[in-house]
């Protein structure tokens, strides 16, 4: 039996692709069952589902140290899982109770953990942009190797602060990485109502950085595009654009009627393009991996699930008192 | 009369301006095909077509920006922002050009241009999705705020805000969008309808003057239930405009009460209420029995679901400052 596969003549290590295995497997598993949990009505707010684009974030973050940081979206929790986020915590934010990771006082839209790299989800489209040039001039002004990148999504590629983002980041040539997820949608508008040009990568040319598109549904394109991005950055080569093609499998948000949607669009996808499928196919025929071993992974990946959602009926809510504590530092 | 949701109130509204004015346009994000995220504008694509209600790029500076140049051009623009907190985007183009225009050009350019945006809280969202931004707007000299309340109220208020050659902020309570009430479509009701700059007597009373706006007019309203069970005769005002404001109206009222409690969302701090309880304490001096006191949201962030009822005022709040009214 293989021990590797090669990316672009590089050797991803077995161990490596079951990781990156269990941390897409787990953003699907999450949010197959909040999507579940939510027609409940147990979960208060919106949410704003992720699955169908995994490979995005896992491939991302799969080349990022535990110091770089991300800057994430509405539709942020595939980002947090990849880039480490504590997954049970996740799941008391998004019920809204004390344990969460932000308190109870984030939500689905607002989670971030500074201590792995989590800049945060955003409430706000087009929020995240500017400030990985901030995260990224830091590291360039003080010479450590850090690199930043924050992800968008088609519609917020169209608000002013993604591209005085690129803009920035180019003339500073600031160690970021800016991911454009084209979904196909804006909420319920697809590109060809607000995109101008076929290809938002293409913007990147006008700023004079690299802009490359990708299949965003195969990890392996993700992940060799997001190495090379992001070891330029690391050594100093400045940003990239890279724009992954891919469509979400759920509603915008959950309770979406998704009435803009081609029939079959999702069916489709699902049983030709599945990111998982994808990446089973091509580790289990290289004869790298078992099928018994992923199988293995589904299994624990399902029990943390079962036991994230379990833990986070039962927590506390927040107590009234927290709503005035955290907004100042003290001092 | 039909019986309408607010939300559809404002859409039937917008469905008689546009027939009414070839030059009214509606635009925003989602707001065609799909008819807006809480359907205000639905079915006004369909019938109107795409040239007049027009789907727009994730970009409110631009949206807003360009509705300003269509009104300079002769059009009467309807920008509709989808949640309260991102109309800050857009708060460059609305401060720094649509608001200052008409004086730059000696009051040669008008700027029709009305922004519809929902606001408050109240439906489980988070921050950036239930905030009440009024107060930035009011402060903002050039621009026209008001709030509508009710389904009949806001079937006109949106009409007379399109006719308006001043651009007008238009506050929508999001909570209160599916919440049913009689409406006159009539051309006459409409016509002889206050003035969009007016405030209402919505309660009449004797003892203490309530002024609210928005979401908190229905909260004051059922404060004003409760508290004529202890004796006390309640006056609620719906101030529908918060710039200008009716302050005759107000005045008037709360020399008659001597006193007199400010109810909204948006935190006391620096919020519309501070306004009102300084033009009042200017204006009532000597007739007022106790201070005017606020009641509103903290200084927080909105927080979350869980939080919400807390923070949000309630009957109670409400009654507990009426109460502290008559402590003096
Ligand atoms: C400034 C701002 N405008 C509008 C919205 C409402 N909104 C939230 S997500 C969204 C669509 C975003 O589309 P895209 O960037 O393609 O991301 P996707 O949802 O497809 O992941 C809109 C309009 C918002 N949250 N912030
Ligand atoms: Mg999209």
């Amino acid at each position: 039996m293989r021990t590797d596969l090669h990316v672009s003549g590089r050797a991803l290590a077995k161990e490596d692709l079951l990781r990156h295995y269990r941390v897409m497997r787990t953003i699907r598993e999450f949010e197959e069952r909040l999507h579940l949990e939510f027609a409940t009505g147990e979960i208060p707010g919106f949410v704003h589902l992720y699955a169908g684009e995994e490979a995005i974030a896992a491939g991302f973050c799969a080349n990022l140290r535990d110091d770089d940081y991300i800057a994430s979206t509405h539709r942020g929790h595939g980002h947090a899982i990849a880039k480490g986020c504590d997954v049970k915590g996740m799941m008391a934010e998004i019920y809204g109770k004390a344990t969460g990771i932000c308190h109870g006082k984030g939500g689905s839209m607002h989670i971030a953990d500074l201590a792995v790299g989590m800049l945060g989800a955003n409430g706000i489209v087009g929020g995240g942009p500017p400030l990985v040039c901030g995260v990224g001039l830091k590291a360039r002004v003080t010479g450590t190797d850090q690199v930043a990148v924050s992800f968008t999504g088609d519609g917020g590629s169209n608000q002013g602060t993604f591209l005085e983002s690129l803009n920035l980041a180019a003339v500073w040539r600031l160690p970021v990485v800016f991911v454009v997820e084209n979904n196909g949608y804006a909420e319920s508008t697809a590109p060809r109502f607000h995109q101008s040009g076929i290809d938002v990568a293409k913007r990147a040319d006008g700023f004079g950085l690299p802009g490359v598109v990708v299949d965003g549904h195969d990890f392996f394109a993700v992940y060799e595009a997001a190495r090379e991005a992001i070891e330029r950055a690391r050594a100093g080569g400045g940003p990239s654009l890279i724009e992954c093609k891919v469509l979400r499998y759920y509603g915008h948000f959950e309770g979406d009627q998704q009435s803009y949607r081609e029939p079959g669009e999702v069916e489709n996808a699902r049983a030709t393009k599945d990111c998982l499928l994808l990446f089973e196919r091509s580790t289990v025929n290289a004869g790298i991996v078992g099928e018994d071993e992923l199988r293995a992974i589904d299994k624990q990946v399902l029990a943390l699930i079962d036991e994230a959602v379990a833990e986070a009926k039962q927590a506390p809510d927040p107590v009234p008192a927290d709503l005035l504590t955290d907004v100042y530092v003290s001092y | 009369m039909t019986t309408l949701t607010l939300a559809k109130a404002i859409n039937e509204g917008l469905r008689r301006a546009m027939e009414d004015d070839p030059k009214v346009l509606i635009m925003g994000e989602d707001v065609g095909k799909l008819g807006g995220v809480f359907r205000v504008t639905d079915g006004l694509q369909k019938d109107f077509g795409e040239l007049r209600v027009i789907d727009t790029p994730l970009a409110e500076s631009g949206i807003v920006g360009t509705a300003i140049g269509l009104a300079l051009r002769g059009y009467r623009p309807v920008c509709e922002i989808q949640f309260d907190g991102f109309v800050f985007p857009a708060a460059d183009q609305i401060i720094t050009q649509l608001a200052k225009m008409p004086l730059r050009s000696l009051g040669a350019l008008k700027l029709p241009v009305v922004v519809r945006i929902p606001c408050g809280g109240g439906i489980g969202a988070v921050e950036h999705h239930s905030e009440s931004p009024e107060a930035y707007f009011t402060h903002t000299a050039g621009l026209r705020v008001v709030a509508c309340s009710n389904p009949a109220d806001a079937y006109v208020m949106i009409q007379q805000a399109i006719r308006c050659d001043d651009p007008v902020i238009f506050f929508e309570p999001k909570r209160r969008y599916w919440e049913k009430a009689e409406v006159d479509t009539s051309p006459e009701a409409a016509a002889g309808w206050p003035d969009l700059h007016t405030a209402r007597v919505v309660r009449p009373g004797g003892d203490v003057t309530v002024l609210a706006y928005g979401p908190m007019v229905r909260t004051c309203l059922e404060a004003a239930t409760a508290a004529e069970e202890d004796g006390r005769s309640v006056e609620v005002i719906d101030l529908r405009s918060l710039n200008p404001l009716d302050t005759a109206l107000v005045t008037d009222s709360v020399r008659r009460t001597g006193r007199c409690v400010i109810v909204h969302e948006a935190p006391v701090y620096s919020g519309f209420g501070a306004e009102l309880a300084a033009r009042i304490t200017e204006s009532c001096f000597y007739h007022l029995e106790a201070p005017v006191l606020r009641v509103g949201g903290f200084s927080t962030p909105y927080p979350p679901s869980k939080l919400e009822e807390h923070y949000l005022p309630d009957l109670d709040r409400v009654l507990d400052a009426v109460d502290r009214c008559f402590a003096y």
